[in-house]
C-alpha cells in the first residue's frame, strides 16, 4: 500500500467510509453493541444472577409475607398484584444502577469512551447504544419474576408477550436517565443521594407494592409523572387485559420520557466527553 | 480524483479551558508519510492538540483539517482512516487480546471476512501471537502498551497518533516500539507522536515541532534545528556559581546560547570558540540542547 494511492478518497474502499451526517449510522451502533455483548460473555453469570435473584426475592417476600394478610387488591391476589409490580422493579433496578455506576466508571476510571470515541463514533451514536443495550438487557430481566410468579400460579393472557417491549422502552428511558445522571455527578459516591431521592420512591410510589389510591391524595396525583407507575400499568394491562385507552396514555408517557432523558443523557455525555 | 497534499493542516487554531489556553493560534502542517514529533513538556498542548485531531477537543478557533476532512463536520470520516494510541490505558482488562482487537476492527468498521485476518495481523505486527487468548489483566505492562498499539492499527490507519507512546517502559520494551514505529513510517504511514522525551524524537521523527505554551515555536528535521541552535560543538564548563554566572556572561555578549544544570554551563554554538570560555569538555550538540535553548526550560 502506498502513500499515492492512499491519497485517492474516491477509490473503490470509499463506500465502507462514514459519511458527514448527523443521523444515527447503524454500523456505528453495532459497533457498539457488539463491544458490549463480548465485554458481557465475560461477566453474564454475576450480572445475571443478581438481577434474578432480586427482584424474586422481593417477589416472594412480599408474595407471601403480605399476600398471607392480604387476599386481595384491585380483584387480584396479591401475588399476582406484586408479581407484576415487580417486573417493572426489576427492569428499573437493572436500568438505571449499570447505567449510573457503569458508565461513570467507563468514562472517569477507564476511559473506555475516549477509546470508543476515537473511532468512526459519535456521542449521540454511543449513548444511544449504551442506552439500547442497558435496555435489552433489563428488559430481559423484568421477565424472570413474571416467569416466578407463573410458578406460583400467575396465569398471564397472551398480551403478556408485548411485556418484554414494555421492559425495553422501561429499560432504554431508565438507562438514558442513569447515563445523564453519571454525566452531571461530581463523584461517585453522590449515587447515594440519586439513590435515596429519586430511586428509591420511583420503585416504592409506582403501584409496584401497593395501590396508590391508598396513598395521599397529593402523592397519588404525582405518580402520574413517575414513569414507572406506567410500567406497572402497562405490565398488570398485558398479563391482565387491557381496558381502554389508558394504555395508550401510559405507552406515551414512557416514550416521552425515554425521549427526554435520551436527549439529556447526549447533551450531558457530549458535555463531559468532548473538550 | 483528488490529492491531499497534507495528512494533517491545523491553521490559527486556538483552543481555550477556562482562563487557560492550551492552543494558542497553532499553525501546524504535516505531510503525508512523514513522521511528526510533537515535541514539548507537560502543558505544551500536545494532548490537547492530539485531541483536535480527532475532534474529541472542539476549536474556539481556526480550522483543522485530517485527511482532507474538515473538522468537526467529517470526524468520522476522518477517525475512520485515523489510529489512535492514547496515552492511557484504556484496554478491556476482562477480554482477551483477540477479543478486544475484534471489538476496535469492528468499531474501525473493518469488513467483516476481513476481520479475522485483520486481528491476526495486528496481533503479529507487535508480536503477541502467542498471547492471543489470553486475558488483557494477566499482560504484562510492556505488553498492554503493544496491544494498545495493535489496536490503533487494527484498521490499517493511514493516520497514526501516538500519544506519549512510552512513558513509563523499561528501555528494552521502548526500543522495541520504536523499531515497530520506524516500521510503520517506513510502509508509508503518516505517523504524529507526541513526546517529551528528546531522544524519542530525535530517533524517530523525520521533523520536530518544538511546543510551548500551546504554539509551534520551531519546526525543521533533527538535523537542522540542531545546526540552527545548538551549532556544530557545545562546550561544558564547571564550576562555582561565581564562575558559572561569569561564563554566561561572556558567552552571551558572544551572542551564544547557553543552558545551565547543576554545577555545570554548556554553551552552545561553540565551535567557534578557542580557549575564549576556558577549559571544558566539547561533545556534539543534541535536540535536548534545540528545545532547552528554543523553549528557555529543562526538559522535565
Amino acid at each position: 500500500m502506498s502513500v499515492v494511492d492512499r491519497a485517492v478518497p474516491d477509490g473503490p474502499e470509499a463506500v465502507d467510509r462514514p459519511r458527514a451526517s448527523t443521523r444515527l449510522e447503524l454500523r456505528a451502533l453495532a459497533g457498539v453493541l457488539h463491544r458490549e455483548w463480548v465485554v458481557f460473555t465475560r461477566y453474564w453469570r454475576s450480572t445475571t444472577f443478581s438481577a434474578v435473584v432480586e427482584p424474586t426475592i422481593f417477589l416472594l417476600a412480599f408474595g407471601f409475607g403480605i399476600g398471607a394478610l392480604v387476599a386481595e387488591v384491585q380483584g387480584m391476589a396479591y401475588l399476582e398484584f406484586v408479581g407484576t409490580g415487580v417486573v417493572a422493579m426489576a427492569v428499573l433496578f437493572a436500568s438505571v444502577f449499570p447505567a449510573m455506576f457503569g458508565t461513570y466508571v467507563k468514562r472517569r476510571f477507564q476511559h473506555t469512551y475516549d477509546g470508543i470515541l476515537a473511532a468512526p463514533i459519535d456521542v449521540r451514536e454511543l449513548v444511544t447504544a449504551e442506552a439500547l443495550w442497558i435496555g435489552v438487557r433489563s428488559g430481559t430481566y423484568g421477565l424472570a419474576p413474571l416467569l416466578v410468579a407463573t410458578a406460583f400460579g400467575l396465569r398471564p393472557g397472551w398480551a403478556v408477550l408485548v411485556v418484554p417491549l414494555i421492559g425495553v422502552a422501561t429499560g432504554f428511558g431508565f438507562a438514558a436517565m442513569g447515563i445523564f445522571l453519571s454525566s452531571i455527578v461530581p463523584s461517585i459516591d453522590s449515587f447515594g443521594y440519586v439513590i435515596s431521592a429519586l430511586v428509591t420512591p420511583l420503585f416504592l410510589l409506582a403501584g409496584t407494592f401497593f395501590p396508590l389510591e391508598n396513598l395521599p391524595d397529593w402523592v397519588a396525583a404525582g405518580a402520574v409523572i413517575n414513569p414507572l407507575y406506567h410500567t406497572v400499568e402497562l405490565v398488570r394491562g398485558s398479563v391482565f387485559g387491557f381496558a381502554g385507552a389508558a394504555p395508550l396514555g401510559h405507552l406515551a408517557g414512557l416514550l416521552a420520557f425515554a425521549a427526554v432523558t435520551w436527549s439529556a443523557a447526549v447533551v450531558g455525555m457530549r458535555r463531559v466527553l468532548i473538550d | 480524483m483528488t490529492t491531499i497534499s497534507h495528512a494533517i493542516a491545523l491553521r490559527g487554531v486556538t483552543k481555550r479551558f477556562g482562563a487557560i489556553t492550551a492552543v494558542d493560534r497553532l499553525d501546524l502542517e504535516v505531510p503525508a508519510g512523514i513522521c511528526l514529533g510533537l515535541l514539548g513538556n507537560n502543558g505544551a498542548g500536545k494532548s490537547t492538540t492530539m485531541r483536535l485531531l480527532t475532534a474529541q477537543a472542539i476549536a474556539d478557533a481556526g480550522t483543522v483539517e485530517v485527511l482532507g476532512h474538515p473538522l468537526p463536520r467529517e470526524a468520522k470520516a476522518a477517525r475512520a482512516r485515523c489510529g489512535v494510541v492514547p496515552q492511557r490505558d484504556n484496554l478491556d482488562e476482562e477480554l482477551t487480546a483477540t477479543q478486544q482487537l475484534a471489538v476496535f476492527a469492528r468499531l474501525y468498521r473493518v469488513p467483516r471476512r476481513e476481520r479475522r485476518a485483520a486481528v491476526a495481523r495486528a496481533l503479529e505486527l507487535v508480536e503477541l501471537s502467542d498471547r492471543a487468548h489470553t486475558r488483557i489483566d494477566e499482560l504484562s505492562g510492556g505488553m498492554r502498551r503493544r496491544l494498545l498499539i495493535a489496536r490503533g492499527l487494527v484498521h490499517r490507519p493511514e493516520l497514526v497518533l501516538l500519544d506519549e507512546p512510552t512513558v513509563g517502559l523499561d528501555p528494552q520494551v521502548r526500543q522495541d516500539l520504536w523499531s515497530l514505529v520506524a516500521r510503520l513510517r517506513d510502509e508509508g504511514t503518516t505517523v504524529v507522536m507526541s513526546t517529551h522525551y528528546i531522544e524519542e524524537a530525535e530517533e524517530l521523527a523525520d521533523d520536530v515541532a518544538i511546543m510551548a505554551r500551546g504554539r509551534v515555536i520551531d519546526r525543521g528535521t533533527p538535523r537542522a534545528l540542531i545546526a540552527r541552535h545548538a551549532g556544530a560543538q557545545v562546550r561544558e564548563l564547571s564550576g562555582d556559581p561565581t564562575e558559572l554566572a561569569a561564563v554566561e556572561a561572556r558567552a552571551r555578549a558572544l551572542g551564544l546560547p547557553t543552558r545551565r544544570r547543576g554545577p555545570q554551563v554548556a554553551v552552545l554554538r561553540a565551535e567557534g570558540l578557542d580557549g575564549q570560555l576556558g577549559e571544558g569538555r566539547t561533545r556534539l550538540p543534541a535536540l535536548e540542547d534545540v528545545f532547552v535553548s528554543v523553549t528557555g526550560e529543562e526538559v522535565t
